[in-house]
């Protein structure tokens, strides 16, 4: 993949806090830290997998990216502009150029609105097209997600899993965006609709050239789909880099544990080995140290002390362990 | 989706159900189209003037020559009860359109935006609803005048707090559903995501209890009537016709009982009404 120098999206420390504020700071609850200092950075037309756990904050990153959601403090220059301190102008920008894909696919469009409609609100919002060629237009991006024309009448409860989330993508793609972020949007589709959804995504990356954030605790489908992938963890990325490596050559002991996670369709192999045990500790109360340290079968007493590790490593893998990447196989 | 639609159907508790269909929504409905019309030819349908004593002619039980009787003016029952259904439809339908309207904009703007206008307007809401419903009506509609515009006056002043808490409860379920970050995502504007995407969806619950309000609207409107605040005599009310005949309940019982099974049938035209809608609406989800 070619990549140009300058990134589309950058995100410099991130911080998306919830609660803990009052008028009255003795009544101040605790803070969840849903994201804790995220900084990453996604090229033009590149797809980056953010994977993790529930709850590790991946939905709540993708979220405050797009200004959806809230943020509490960091940087997110989107095109040389900072969305975190957006003005009303630059948030229009950013809502033009950027879209989202739900995991609820029936959740995600209007029950009470035709799907051509909806597709076409779009366009006539944005301005995207001519009065006259709205209707083929709409047409022309149900056939790029694969339904026929005819569906513009149908209403979302008419349709199938699968065809909701084609019209979800057809709809995002009305947009024409630099950039679509994916929250989960295949786990709530049978197998093999996912496997359709994926060739989809894979094929409209190919003509249209979008960036894609894709959000995903599947991780046999991040391997097939995305370009680098980065791996959560309580808020942080634990591991970032290019996919193969990732996989191949996990540097830090989580990756290596959610990837001998994976189950195998071959019965001989059994289940995975001693897998990762316990629950995640809650984010109202991490951890001291680095936060995976009380499931970390390779713990070291420092873990459990100091600032959490930074993400280290030469050249674009990177992984926040102290541990040398040679020493994390377990 | 349709968890939320039917919680605002199932809100009577019980439920008609005539081998499945939609039978309430036609029989409901083929009743009030009935009185609509019945209202609609009054002066062609109805056998004597309404407000005609004939003082001859008093007291007398229901006959050939008066089906229904006549009252201790001797005015013709039957008349009666056919010309107040103009008066009595007029109120049904004026007594829940307005507080339909004012409630829903209100309510939505409570639930969408959120913040110090939620808090007022729920305040607001808190006060009117401290005060016993028939009371407020009543001192309102003393304050302005006695008579029908007053009672429209005082409906929409206190009757409003139910649907905005309606509309209200209903925005903030669907503010946080996925289609609605979409259309925020999408960069559309406040208007159009209230008026687009989240108002076709909260206002069906509404819609069905307006069916139900009718109801009660229809016998305030009689007891407001009844107690000498709504219309006034000899203008032919239900109501009214009811407080008139009820110092003869014992020599004449039916000054009293025809123009209560007019407001019967009419009320239970609407609960139907209302039972089949939400029916209706429910399983086309």
């Amino acid at each position: 993949m070619s990549v140009k120098a300058s990134p589309l999206l950058e995100v410099t420390a991130l911080n998306v806090h919830f609660g803990g504020t009052s008028l009255i700071p003795a009544f101040a609850g605790p803070t969840l830290r849903a994201v804790n200092g995220v900084s990453l950075t996604v090229m033009p037309g590149e797809t980056l997998g953010l994977v993790g756990e529930s709850g590790s904050g991946k939905s709540t990153l993708g979220r405050a990216i797009l200004r959806i959601g809230d943020l509490t403090s960091g940087e997110i220059l989107f095109d040389g502009t900072d969305m975190a301190r957006a003005t009303v102008g630059d948030l229009a920008r950013l809502r033009r150029q950027t879209a989202m894909i739900f995991q609820d696919p029936y959740g995600a469009l209007n029950p009470r609105m035709r799907v051509g409609e909806a597709i076409a609100e779009v366009l006539r919002v944005h301005r995207k097209v001519p009065r006259d060629k709205i209707g083929a237009r709409v047409a022309e991006l149900l056939n790029l997600v694969g339904l026929d024309e005819g569906y513009a009448r149908s209403r979302p409860v008419d349709l199938s899993g699968g065809q909701c989330q084609r019209v979800g993508i057809a709809r995002a793609l009305a947009v024409e965006p630099k950039l679509i972020v994916a929250d989960e949007c295949v786990a709530a589709l049978d197998v093999s609709i996912q496997g359709q959804i994926i060739n989809l995504l894979m094929d409209l990356r190919e003509r249209i050239g979008m960036a894609i954030i894709f959000i995903a605790h599947d991780l046999a489908i991040v391997r097939r789909l995305c370009d680098r992938v980065a791996v959560m963890y309580l808020g942080r990325i634990v591991e970032i880099g290019p996919t193969e490596q990732v996989f191949t050559d996990p540097s830090h002991p989580y990756t290596a544990s959610l990837l001998r996670a994976i189950p195998d369709i071959d019965p001989d192999k059994g289940l995975p080995a001693n897998p990762l045990t316990g629950e995640p500790p809650s984010p109202l109360a991490l951890p001291c140290g680095c936060a995976f340290h009380p499931r970390c079968p390779k713990a070291l007493p420092q873990c459990s002390t100091g600032e959490p590790p930074s993400l280290e490593g030469v050249g674009p893998h990177r992984a926040a362990c102290i541990l040398p990447p040679g020493e994390i196989t377990i | 989706m349709t968890a939320i639609l039917r919680t605002g159907t199932g809100r009577t508790g019980f439920r008609l159900s005539f081998g499945g269909g939609p039978l309430p929504l036609y029989l409901g409905g083929a009743i009030i189209l009935g009185w609509f019309v019945l209202a609609l030819l009054a002066p062609v349908v109805a056998p004597y003037d309404p407000i005609y004593q004939d003082v001859a002619a008093r007291l007398q039980p229901p006959s050939l020559a008066h089906w229904f009787g006549t009252d201790n003016f001797g005015r013709d029952i039957l008349s009666r009860v056919i010309w107040s259904a103009r008066i009595d439809l007029q109120i049904a339908l004026f007594g829940v359109v307005f507080p339909f309207i004012i409630g829903t904009v209100l309510g939505s703007c409570a639930g969408y935006f959120g913040g110090w206008i939620d808090t007022i307007l729920m305040r607001i809401i808190d006060v009117v609803l401290a005060f016993p419903f028939l009371v407020l009506m009543m001192a309102i509609i003393v304050i302005l005048k006695p008579g029908l515009s007053s009672f429209y006056v005082a409906m929409a002043l206190v009757g409003w707090v139910s649907y905005a808490r309606l509309v209200r409860a209903q925005i903030l379920v669907i503010k946080s559903s996925d289609f609605v970050v979409a259309a925020t995502s999408l960069g559309y504007s406040h208007s159009r995501i209230m008026f687009r995407h989240l108002l076709p969806n909260a206002i069906l619950g509404s819609v069905v209890f307006s069916m139900s309000d009718a109801v009660l609207v229809l016998l305030n409107g009689a007891a407001i009537s009844y107690l000498g605040l709504g219309v006034q005599p000899p203008t032919a009310e239900w109501g009214i016709m009811i407080a008139e005949g009820q110092s003869f309940i014992t020599s004449a019982w039916w000054i009293t009982t025809f123009p209560g099974i007019a407001i019967v049938t009419l009320a239970m035209g609407f609960s139907l009404l209302a039972d089949g809608l939400g029916e209706k609406l429910g399983v086309r989800e």
